[in-house]
């Protein structure tokens, strides 16, 4: 029994010790207010050189730290343990986030540089009139595949996915939005169609792509497709450049029937603390050369305009990551379709997973 | 009056219990019986018995019963030689060494080791089979799955065997019984209990793997645990999620009833 509430004792020691290290810990990083901004953003989504030169510009010193997952973010800012000033959401993050009431409406007298951002980025389904949010990056979802392996098949339409020659070679990202958005496109119907029939069609032309579906996985097929484990794969731009970043083999291209785009945006959550110091820093980042050193580092597309005009040909020029008009036209935020509607769409997804043999 | 006095030191596990396995099983009954709007209605469960749901389970039920089989002919002959070898507890750490390591880990290296350019194909093209695609394949999940549930096999095998005393077994022989009957006679009866724990710590988690049938096996099986998963966390259909989760735990309390003996309460 001693030997019991000794161990006890000694527990309880260790924990308060730890406890007031951590306090200190953070006290040292400048977690105690003053004149700080916290940043949460995703990992490697920001060229540490700008967060320098925001620091020596304004005064303000930045803590900055990084997510992985909306899901995750979401999260912690929700359990409001930590300040956070400045968030980097994606679009269906930002609309539920508005709906729980977890953001702050943005001053925009404070964000002159709001201007810069092109007209089609603004006023989008999930914030309307952009009262939450300003895109930081945005991108598409497409087909990354790798010429060496697919015999010269033209990947400019979805239907090239149910070509025989691709039999088992296909990886689909495990997302019910992305899986029956790509089907639905491929009919020419919109990626948020509610119409039961469409959803039918699409499910029966998700059904026939079985044979050419070697795995539906998560984020392990970026690792995958670098590694050549299957010729094509249904990705976020995104993920594309990262995998081309690794295999340079392989190209990527958003097919003409049209497609989904996303936006990462910057928020300001409920519990800012420094919110004068936030719009600064939302401004900053919206600046032309600031968003393009930005964008050179990160290898995103950037929604801002006079950025774009001041980076080089090559990636500015670059079809794959800034689509033609003709293909921007036909792209389309993933609405919110509302929890029924959204439960439809997993349900239909499901019963094409178990279809596959 | 010691037994009575006793009895308060299981106050602390009745409190457990009541908070930690009766209070979120009741939790998930009640949520089971909600829509996703709210409404109190059996839907979830008339939801539960269409085609869908009925070949997910079978499904859980096929690649579980594959599991608990081949962990079990692995487990048996390797608990057996252990009771064998001089240094036992060696070679038993060596065993549980394993579940020391995320599972997380051990499955991402398997896709390594299985991929088409991986070492299992290298040794394929050596012996001039040629590539064989073994990851995303129902072979690769339940290889997998078995090597990460053996050392739960293994374990109460091994004490069982442990248990048993050998005198037994040359009696058996001395009187005339051959190794197999032996085996059959005396061994396996001794350890019956064992071997029943084992198929228990190994069927009933093995029912609701998820992240191993994405991740090895590319969601070409499709378990009720998969679907618990995605309705929770995607759909927020906590419903029907719940209700899967309803008839996973009645199944696997079906199970225990059958298999189990009430002096060995399981591991729930």
């Amino acid at each position: 029994m001693k030997q019991l509430v000794n161990t006890f004792l000694a527990i309880l020691i260790v924990a308060f010790g730890l406890m007031f290290l951590a306090s200190r810990l953070n006290s040292a990083e400048g977690y105690s207010g003053g004149n700080t901004l916290t940043i949460y953003n995703w990992g490697d989504y920001i060229d540490p050189e700008l967060l320098e030169q925001f620091q020596e510009e304004t005064g303000i010193t930045v803590i900055y730290q990084t997510f992985d997952s909306n899901e995750a973010m979401l999260t912690k800012v929700e359990q409001g343990g930590t300040v956070f000033d400045v968030v980097v959401p994606s679009d269906y993050a930002i609309a539920k986030m508005r709906e729980e009431k977890l953001l702050l409406p943005l001053d925009h007298s404070k964000l002159p540089n709001l201007a810069n951002i092109g007209s089609k980025f603004m006023d989008l389904s999930f914030d309307p009139g952009n009262l939450y949010s300003v895109p930081y990056f945005w991108g598409t979802v497409g087909i990354i595949y790798n010429p060496e392996m697919t015999e010269g098949i033209d990947f400019s339409s979805w239907d090239s996915l149910w070509d025989k020659r691709l039999d088992n070679n296909i990886f689909l990202v495990d997302g019910a939005r992305e899986v029956m958005g790509m089907a639905l496109n491929s009919l020419h119907y919109s990626v948020n169609d509610r119409n039961e029939e469409h959803l039918q069609e699409a499910l029966t032309k998700l059904n026939r792509l079985s044979p050419n579906v070697k795995a539906i996985v998560g984020d392990e097929i970026k690792m995958l497709l670098a590694n050549e484990e299957a010729a094509v794969g249904i990705v976020w731009s995104g993920d594309a450049s990262e995998i081309m970043d690794e295999n340079d083999k392989l190209d990527y291209v958003v097919p003409e029937e049209g497609s989904n785009i996303w936006f990462d945006n910057m928020v300001i959550p409920r519990g800012a603390a420094n919110i004068e110091g936030a719009h600064k820093f939302i401004n900053f980042m919206l600046r032309p050369d600031v968003a393009a050193q930005n964008t050179e580092y990160v290898g995103y597309s950037t929604p801002n305009v006079p950025a774009l005009e001041l980076l080089p040909e090559d990636i500015s020029g670059d079809e794959r990551f800034y689509p033609p008009a003709e293909i921007t036209d036909r792209l389309e935020v993933y609405d919110n379709l509302g929890k029924r509607m959204l439960a439809h769409y997993n349900e239909l997804f499901l019963k094409f997973k178990m279809n596959k043999k | 009056m010691k037994s009575k006095g006793k009895s308060y030191y299981l106050i602390p596990y009745y409190l457990w219990i009541a908070l930690f396995v009766i209070a979120p099983v009741l939790l998930v009954v009640y949520y089971s019986l909600f829509d996703l709007d709210g409404k109190l209605t059996l839907d979830n469960y008339v939801n539960f018995f269409t085609p869908v749901y009925m070949r997910m389970m079978l499904n859980s039920f096929w690649y579980a019963f594959l599991i608990t089989l081949f962990s079990l002919l692995v487990a048996y002959p390797a608990a057996y030689l252990l009771t064998r070898t001089k240094h036992k507890q060696l070679w038993l750490l060596l065993i549980i060494l394993p579940t020391w390591i995320n599972l997380l880990l051990k499955t991402y290296a398997f896709i390594g080791i299985f991929g088409t350019f991986g070492p299992v194909n290298n040794f394929f093209d050596l012996v001039g089979l040629g590539e064989q695609q073994i990851l995303f394949t129902g072979f690769s999940f339940v290889f997998v799955s078995v090597y990460i549930f053996i050392p739960f096999m293994i374990l109460p095998i091994f004490s069982a065997l442990d248990e048993m005393n050998l005198s037994l077994v040359d009696a058996a022989r001395d009187l005339g019984a051959s190794g197999w009957t032996t085996f059959r006679r005396v061994v396996f009866p001794l350890t019956i209990s064992g071997v029943r724990s084992g198929c228990m710590a190994v069927f009933i988690p093995a029912l609701s793997l998820f992240m191993i049938t994405r991740l090895i096996a590319g969601n070409r099986v499709i378990t009720l645990g998969t679907a618990i998963e995605q309705h929770f966390l995607v759909t927020q259909d906590w419903g029907m999620g719940s209700t899967v989760a309803v008839f996973l735990i009645a199944i696997m309390a079906l199970f225990m009833i059958l298999t189990g003996s009430s002096r060995k309460g399981g591991r729930a």
